[in-house]
């Protein structure tokens, strides 16, 4: 479980996080929703550690991310996977470097047993058999997978996804949604994902935060968003023709 | 206080590298590829450069003391000294400035601008370190061999552009080489080399890694270390020769 309290977070004095505070529960998917400016990816990125928080904390199962030691952190960071909006994979390394990237660096497992994992994660991601290939010779929808491969190579805990759907096709996105879906399931993993699709949250979503202004305007369980009274959230998902 | 700001900047990214490396193996292997980059990548311009800076020294040497009164040797003696003291430290590396430091510095501003670095940090792993700590240790090994073989090569120019003009034989050439020779001058171009290393991949990783926005800005990072790289090795070289010599 990942918890905020009072996170807040300010730009040269402008602030963008308002005093956040919010849970996220293990096994379920977690969707973060709200229009573009309204801090979800500063919310996402104070959570995994590429911002620091201006105050408040982030509990990662009662461990205070925001005030943990560098080695601490590293520990808690391997239990963390992330899929960026642009994937964000090495686009020097072959897939099956970029999906072994993790391992080698933080296991003691062999080449042979590396390949084992590389090759497991690809299954889980309907991707096997394009180990060599570069992530510049395979499409957005296969380079999305490739990153979700990447992001559960090690065993992780918690996984954050970045507008996962963003430049994707309505099937591919389909994809990915039953994909981010299933992986939270089987491997009963905290999964948080930012996002736009409000198709996306109807499909896959258990638990939803509305960000506005930067304040949790917002939170509940999907099938109860089209009953709620608040008027922003309403707009929103008018604006998303889900209404 | 712009200068300031960014030296401190600078200074903390050099700070921010020294961490226990997660796997050493790893950073070895990196190192090792960056040699082969820098090192064998650079060699055949600075084969290039080193043989004709040191055929032109040679020829415009001899134009300025052609007389009766100044034996031939002198020319070598001065080609190989300038060689070893100036052309082969600083003009290798300036280039090497140009070619290397513009290559890190687009390498990692690209992974700053796709959020590369960001999936290295989320992983628990020291972007900085992992990605510009192999370059400068590679530098650091390499580029002062180059700086040695580009010396050596600026002779050689020297030896071929006196034969091949008749202003001197290449026994003359070697006998002022040798005449002059100091054992305290190899020194200072090592001196020269491992600084000026230092500054190339120091600075334009830092660069590199300090590039906001997309495209555009990748270029004006590689531009950057290329002209704070140059104009940095043109003040500690000044720095160099007035606390050494």
């Amino acid at each position: 479980m990942i918890e905020l309290k009072d996170v807040r977070k300010s730009f040269n004095g402008v602030e963008v996080l308002k005093g956040i505070s919010t849970k996220f529960e293990t096994g379920k998917v977690n969707l973060v929703i709200g229009s573009s400016g309204h801090g979800k990816s500063v919310m996402m990125k104070c959570m995994v550690g590429l911002l620091s928080p201006t105050s408040g904390n982030v509990f990662y199962d009662d461990r205070d991310f925001t005030n943990l030691e560098y080695f601490e952190l590293r520990e808690v960071r391997k239990e963390i996977g992330m899929l960026f909006q642009g994937t964000a994979l090495f686009d020097s390394l072959t897939v099956e470097e970029n999906v072994e990237f993790t391992l080698k660096m933080f296991t003691k497992m062999t080449k042979a047993e590396r390949r084992d994992r590389v090759n497991f994660c690809l299954e889980q991601v309907n991707m096997a058999g394009i180990n060599d290939k570069f992530p510049a010779e395979i499409s957005g929808g296969m380079q999305k997978r490739v990153g979700i491969a990447r992001a559960i190579a090690l065993d992780i805990k918690y996984l954050f996804c970045d507008e996962p759907n963003s430049g994707l096709d309505p099937v591919t996105s389909r994809l990915i949604d039953e994909l981010l879906q299933s992986i939270t399931e089987e491997f009963n993993i905290t999964t948080i994902i930012n996002t736009h699709d409000m198709k996306s949250v109807f499909d896959i979503g258990d638990d939803v935060i509305f960000i506005y202004e930067g304040t949790n305007g917002w939170s509940g369980k999907v099938k109860d968003i089209k009953n709620s009274d608040n008027e922003t959230l309403k707009r929103f998902i008018q604006a998303s023709q889900f209404d | 206080m712009n200068f300031f700001s960014q030296f401190g900047l600078y200074l903390i990214f050099l700070k921010g590298m020294f961490s226990k490396p997660e796997k050493l193996s790893v950073y070895i292997d990196r190192t090792i590829t960056e040699m082969n980059n820098i090192g064998v990548g650079s060699l055949t311009i600075v084969i290039i450069i080193a043989i004709f800076q040191g055929a032109v020294t040679t020829l415009q040497i001899a134009y300025q003391l052609i007389s009766p009164l100044i034996a031939k040797p002198v020319i070598g003696s001065i080609v190989s000294d300038s060689s070893m003291l100036e052309l082969a430290p600083t003009i290798t590396c300036l280039v090497l400035a140009g070619k290397v430091g513009s290559h890190i510095a687009s390498e990692i501003g690209t992974m700053r601008v796709s959020e590369q670095i960001d999936a290295l940090e989320v992983m628990g792993i020291n972007s900085s370190g992992y990605l510009a700590l192999p370059k400068i240790v590679a530098g650091l090994i390499m580029i002062p061999m180059l700086v040695i073989i580009s010396i050596f090569l600026s002779n050689l120019g020297g030896v071929l552009a006196g034969e091949a003009s008749g202003i001197l034989t290449s026994e003359e050439y070697l006998q002022g080489a040798r005449e002059s020779f100091l054992p305290y001058n190899l020194f200072f171009a090592l001196v020269k080399a491992f600084t000026y290393a230092f500054i190339i991949t120091t600075v334009s990783s830092f660069q590199g890694y300090t590039t906001n926005g997309g495209a555009l800005e990748v270029g004006a990072s590689s531009t950057k270390a290329v002209v704070y790289s140059a104009v940095a090795i043109l003040f500690s070289d000044y720095l160099l020769a007035q606390l050494l010599l």
